[in-house]
């Protein structure tokens, strides 16, 4: 390993760092403080100790949102990391077609979360909505309001809808950068259509997918304006996730201690699993080159 | 300054001010004994200084979280073991 370590660069990252220090360290900062404490508003605290982590730790309602997250984001990923790569294969690579297909492929990322939340809200209503209304009219039972697995299946929908798009372009652009001289030499050797995606397609994308699964990982471990939006949380507490309950413990019910020690619980969690995905994602580089 | 709004405790700012240390005692380490060159350890990956010490922080952060789940309150316990797994990760990973 020889590479150049100059660590007077270190010093071009200090606006970064007084950036981040106001955004985000002073503020975590005011978190930890807060989940020692107990407060009635007013500034005034009351010291707890780690009470409110044992709280958080043995609450039944925590670990089912942490549960509901980890099945969110397994199902989302599972569908649209293979539905990212399928659509991404079959786009075209040269002609009128390409930036058409770009155009559309971008347009729901450019849509704010919360529209996004508003537009599946009422496409899904039984009342006036296309999706809801259409199924009533063909005789099935759906309703994302009353029943839990239409719901699931409304916010799945949704995300899939929202997100596949960032894999196919991912993909997309790991794809277009294969030389055609692989292809060529992939058909002299009579390779087979599956042949050609395994060895030369997949290895040439897995960077890109990496960043894609992470991406993706995060951000629905994260999420909350969406289904905020289409279910509020519900039926009961069904959709509700992470962060929709942390919202109901902070603001909903003003437990602030609470709400900040399940926050640092929540942040160590991510930042474990982000940690994984970028050590996978940088070591797994490394090692092909 | 006012302050008042961070509702500082002393518990939380010894965390801090310890965290600080550390990250500028590796700083002063560095300095004076450079050899946080990346280096292939018992995980398989390459890992500095840093990360050795973000991987001792996050750890220990789960090993206190795990203690108090499964152990109760006193974290003494938990510190040491977190200050032997520091120790590990810094001599093996």
């Amino acid at each position: 390993m020889n590479r150049t370590w100059n660590n007077k660069a270190w010093f071009m990252v200090l606006p970064v760092l007084a950036l981040v220090a106001f955004s985000a360290v002073i503020p975590l900062m005011t978190v930890v403080n807060y989940s020692v404490q107990d407060t009635f508003g007013n500034n005034v605290f009351f010291w707890v100790g780690t009470e409110w982590f044992e709280e958080v730790l043995h609450s039944d309602r925590f670990w089912a949102a942490m549960g509901r997250n980890l099945a969110f984001s397994a199902i989302i990923l599972a569908i649209e990391v293979p539905l990212g790569i399928f659509i991404a294969l079959n786009m075209p690579r040269k002609g009128w077609g390409v930036p058409v297909c770009l155009v559309l492929m971008a347009l729901p990322l450019l849509i704010p979360f919360n529209v996004v939340g508003t537009i599946w809200q009422v496409f899904g209503r039984i009342d006036i909505g296309l999706l809801g209304r259409g199924l009533y009219i063909l005789g099935v039972d759906y309703n994302y309001v009353r029943d839990p697995v239409d719901a699931w299946v409304t916010i799945i929908l949704m995300d899939v809808w929202h997100w596949t798009s960032l894999v196919v372009l991912l993909s997309y652009a790991g794809l277009v950068s294969i030389p055609d001289a692989y292809y060529q030499a992939a058909r002299i050797d009579g390779a087979s259509r599956w042949a050609v995606f395994r060895y030369i397609q997949l290895p040439k994308m897995n960077r890109v997918l990496l960043i894609a699964i992470l991406l993706r990982f995060m951000d629905s471990f994260m999420i909350y304006t969406e289904p905020f939006v289409v279910t509020g949380g519900g039926p009961g507490n069904t959709t509700t996730f992470l962060s929709i309950d942390l919202v109901k413990l902070a603001i909903g019910e003003f437990n602030l201690g609470e709400a900040a020690a399940m926050s640092i619980i929540y942040f160590l969690v991510i930042l474990a699993m982000s940690w994984v995905f970028y050590t996978v994602m940088t070591n797994y580089g490394t090692e092909k080159r | 300054m006012e302050l008042s709004w961070m509702a500082w405790t002393w518990p939380t700012a010894i965390f801090f001010i310890t965290i600080a240390l550390l990250l500028t005692s590796m700083g002063v380490w560095e300095y004076f004994a450079p050899g946080g060159h990346p280096r292939v350890g018992l995980l398989g990956i390459e890992t500095t200084r840093g990360d050795r010490l973000f991987l001792s922080l996050l750890g220990s952060g789960f090993i206190n979280l795990a203690w108090l789940g499964l152990f109760g309150p006193s974290l003494w316990w938990a510190l040491a073991l977190s200050v032997v797994y520091a120790v590990g990760v810094f001599r093996w990973v």
